[in-house]
């Protein structure tokens, strides 16, 4: 799932500078599952913020509110009526959920709460590790669920480069060398024949906005013969 | 070599073809438009080397464009091998490069992933790496041999450039290495220079496998050589390079002597080593790395006797 993280809360309070009521917006989708985003989240952010505004002596008024899902309309609806009463939307969802938010309320501004930072895995709680990097053409089959252009620090396709720092990356000991744990996997699975042939230019399908329709919705949604 | 038809025009490539032991050195270009500093370095190069490299942003340190820095060394009468980083560029700027290079006179180029980013003074650069070195050998093969841009599209006037990669024989995993030396061959390398070379077991065992494989038949390998100017030299390159061994018996030779006499110490070992190489089947010259020691480079020619270069 997508995993995000709190932003400064002197961010925050920046961007909520010079609104009075502002209305914090919560999203039980990905966000909540990471722990930043959900209702609990949205109580714990207003409570910080009105400490500090409560010390610097300024008056807002800051509600808090969690949809189901900020990327789908339906559950946005819900915010319709509501709305009217706020100045600026605080969204503690993902990118897209933040922009879901601003485009169906586009006459109010709305700042994101939490930085997205990947699709990733839980590592424990509160732990969330980066897995994918959504290219659009996936290769895991070819190196053995190990993902070069997230895991490598230089996307390399044909690697491990000259740097591996013996079993991390060269930019740091405390990240494994992808293609030396691809290696490892492939030989346990006597599949090294794999890359030992040399991996041909990458056709980048992430390089401009996209949009997927899924093979049974194409008749809805296109003008098939 | 299989192929005796001329990749290059250059006299790197004629040097090696002719089978003498080729003798390359390094430049790294200024951290600034200063010409004449370029001029400086390049000054005690001439006719002690083959061919000069002339490093992309080592480091990913902003430099002089590489390419503009050969063209100076170029001018002083040096041919430059132009050196071509992953890290900065996409396949549309690099096969443009290519094209200026060659358009005007650079003939050799080595193709490297180059150093992360995070390691220069521009950390949160965007780092492109929209292909690899080994898909960056093949792109430039491609253009050279089938006169075609990776996209497909016909070149008027191919850049016939000789390719060079990289090898490192003593990263981990060290099996997989001369997997990857095949690799660069399969993709359309020409020649290879080695990460600086310490661990001289190791490297033995590299190339016979090199040999053993066939790969030295069909690539010209150059050995690395940087001689290790003092002791934290040798104690940063074993610490902080990555992927570079310094055995800890080569730190204690250098402890071993006065403190004066450590440089040629450093020099001295760097002149066993490539004597050892000229007489070591499948080493088919030494490209020597003196960082920021380039007037030292004809000092370390006479004593390497590998001089005076050949005439092809």
């Amino acid at each position: 799932m997508i995993k995000a993280k709190i932003k400064p809360v002197q961010e925050i309070l920046d961007a909520i500078n010079g609104y009075e009521k502002i209305l914090n917006v919560g999203c039980g989708g990905c966000v909540s599952v990471c722990l930043v985003g959900g209702q609990k989240e949205v109580n714990a952010l207003n409570a910080e913020l009105k400490v500090h505004l409560k010390k610097a002596g300024i008056q807002k008024q800051i509600d808090g509110y969690t949809v189901e899902r900020q990327c789908n309309e339906s559950f946005l609806k819900e915010l319709d009526n509501k709305i009217l009463e706020y100045d600026c939307i605080v969204s503690m969802a993902c990118g897209a959920g933040v922009q879901h938010m601003a485009q169906r309320f586009s006459k109010i501004p709305v700042h994101p709460a939490v930085n997205t930072v990947s699709i990733g895995v839980d590592r424990d709680l509160g732990m969330y590790e980066e897995k994918c990097r959504a290219c659009g053409h996936c290769v895991l089959g070819y190196t053995g669920g190990i993902c070069p252009v997230t895991r490598c620090a230089k996307g390399l396709f044909n690697g491990p480069c000259g740097g591996t720092n013996e079993n991390n990356c060269e930019i740091s000991n405390e990240i494994p060398c992808a293609w030396l744990d691809i290696y490892k996997r492939l030989k346990e699975q006597n599949r090294l024949d794999d890359i030992l042939k040399v991996y041909p230019p990458m056709e980048w399908q992430n390089q401009s906005p996209r949009t997927i329709i899924q093979e049974p919705y194409e008749r809805r949604y296109l003008a098939l013969g | 070599m299989e192929n005796n038809d001329m990749k290059s025009a250059g006299n790197f490539e004629k040097i090696l073809r002719a089978g003498h032991f080729a003798f390359t050195g390094e430049l790294g270009p200024p951290r600034g438009a200063n010409i004449d500093i370029i001029k400086e370095k390049a000054a005690p190069l001439k006719g002690m080397v083959d061919v000069v490299n002339i490093t992309d942003n080592q480091r990913a340190m902003v430099r002089m464009s590489c390419w503009a820095a050969a063209l100076v060394v170029m001018n002083e009468g040096l041919e430059p091998n132009y050196q071509m980083v992953c890290r900065d560029r996409n396949r549309l700027a690099m096969q443009s490069d290519v094209l200026g290079a060659y358009a005007l006179g650079l003939k050799n180029i080595l193709c490297i992933s180059g150093d992360h980013q995070q390691f220069g003074d521009h950390p949160n650069a965007k780092g492109v790496f929209d292909i690899d070195s080994m898909q960056l050998i093949a792109m430039i093969k491609k253009m050279r041999d089938e006169g075609r841009f990776l996209g497909g599209a016909d070149i008027d006037t191919p850049p016939k450039m000789f390719i060079g990669a990289a090898a490192n024989p003593f990263a981990e995993p060290f099996e997989w290495r001369i997997h990857r030396l095949a690799k660069k061959v399969a993709a359309g390398a020409d020649f290879i220079q080695t990460q600086c070379v310490y661990n001289m077991k190791k490297m033995r065992e590299w190339i016979k496998q090199a040999n053993d494989m066939g790969l030295s038949e069909k690539v010209y390998i150059l050995a690395g050589v940087t001689p290790l100017k003092n002791i934290a030299m040798a104690k940063y390159m074993k610490a902080k390079v990555p992927g570079m061994e310094v055995p800890d018996e080569l730190i204690k030779r250098l402890q071993g002597v006065n403190r004066k006499q450590v440089a040629d110490e450093g020099i001295k070992i760097a002149c066993e080593q490539i004597e050892e190489f000229k007489e070591m089947k499948g080493v088919a010259g030494v490209h020597l790395m003196a960082i920021e020691w380039e007037h030292k480079v004809p000092e370390i020619a006479e004593r390497a006797n590998v001089l005076p270069r050949p005439k092809v």
